[in-house]
């Protein structure tokens, strides 16, 4: 099925986009509705929640480029050491600019 | 449960607090923002489609592929398949934050949820492992995220030109290093690190192997998977015990 990019149907494609986001933003809380939380479900949230981080975060290191490695080892030396976010944040993305202008 | 037990009370105040909160990295967002706009415009969208696609959808990464995809024609099944896809870690975002969201009103939980995106979704997280039950942050941080992402959208779209090339200034990294950032800030045990290095194994390999941007939701359920099997030896006050901050 093709939808045609007149006005019509460009206005039908982002309803679409927004349903199907919405069910991703819904969906995991409304299943959630129906499961006991018991001490082992609620290790499994746990850990499942920092290893989101961890599955974008990885993949994003080891197939970016050299910038975008800099911008990630200095955000993680800089959080390390300093134990501030905001810092840390505009430390790995000035490391990406630099490594970018200089390469 | 019954029509009484919602112990929730989201504070106003504390609403406040959270969006100015995450207000510096919503100016970020702005940046992020101006160059869907400016994408989005190349491809064709009016600029106030390009707007509503950004106050509705608010998923900047699917935003980017499903309007990569754009031509004269769009095919309906593989835009619908690539959107769930790149925000199925919703799905997993959700679902972690429904230890709190079960004590809201539904209809309070589902319009906390309109707000959920990475951001404001990894504070709120990172501070529940810490034992704070933070709700607020998805209200107030969500709205800051969503102006800026909306206003930056309409920067782009009408001062694209400003903006040519955001990777140069290193703004693609940006949601990247938040995310490490909070991870890196929460609470660290030989389980956690485990349950990282089977994500970071997992997510890699569904990266090489299965279908493009499944990686996020494989590399979660692998770690996921480690908490399910080995608990923590003694119950925290952090984790179990967070009735107390009701």
């Amino acid at each position: 099925m093709t939808v045609e990019t007149t006005t019509a149907g460009i206005l039908f494609l982002i309803a679409v986009m927004t349903a199907v986001t919405l069910v991703t933003r819904f969906g995991g809380a409304f299943v959630m509705s129906f499961v006991k939380i018991n001490p082992r479900i609620e290790s499994f949230i746990n850990t499942m929640a920092s290893s989101v981080l961890i599955a974008i975060i990885v993949p994003m290191a080891v197939t970016g480029d050299a910038g975008a490695l800099a911008a990630l080892i200095t955000t993680a030396v800089t959080m390390l050491v300093l134990r501030k976010p905001l810092p840390a944040i505009a430390a790995g993305i000035a490391a990406a600019g630099v490594v970018r202008y200089l390469a | 449960m019954s029509v009484a037990s919602y112990s929730y009370q989201l504070q106003p105040a504390r609403v406040r607090v959270e969006f100015f909160r995450l207000l510096p990295i919503s100016l970020f967002v702005v940046a992020f923002g101006a160059a869907f706009g400016l994408a989005a415009t190349q491809k064709g969208l009016e600029p106030l489609q390009a707007v509503l696609m950004s106050a509705t959808v608010f998923a900047g990464a699917s935003q980017f592929a499903a309007v990569d995809m754009w031509g004269a024609e769009v095919s309906v099944l593989p835009m619908i398949a690539v959107v769930f896809a790149i925000n199925s870690r919703h799905l997993l975002m959700g679902a972690s934050l429904y230890p709190m969201l079960r004590d809201v009103s539904p209809g309070k939980r589902y319009g906390l949820l309109l707000l959920l995106t990475d951001a404001n979704w990894a504070v709120s997280a990172q501070e529940y492992q810490s034992g704070r039950r933070n709700l607020e942050v998805i209200l107030g941080g969500g709205l800051a995220l969503w102006l800026a992402w909306i206003i930056g959208t309409g920067l782009g779209v009408y001062f694209g030109g400003l903006l040519q090339n955001p990777k140069a200034l290193g703004l693609d990294m940006v949601l990247g290093c938040f995310l490490l950032a909070m991870a890196l800030g929460g609470k660290k045990s030989p389980r956690v690190l485990v349950a990282w290095a089977v994500a970071a194994l997992a997510s890699l390999a569904a990266w090489r192997w299965l279908p493009p941007n499944t990686h996020v939701v494989v590399g979660a359920l692998a770690g996921g998977a480690i908490g399910f099997f080995w608990l923590e030896r003694k119950p925290t006050a952090g984790v179990e015990g967070s009735d107390h901050d009701r």
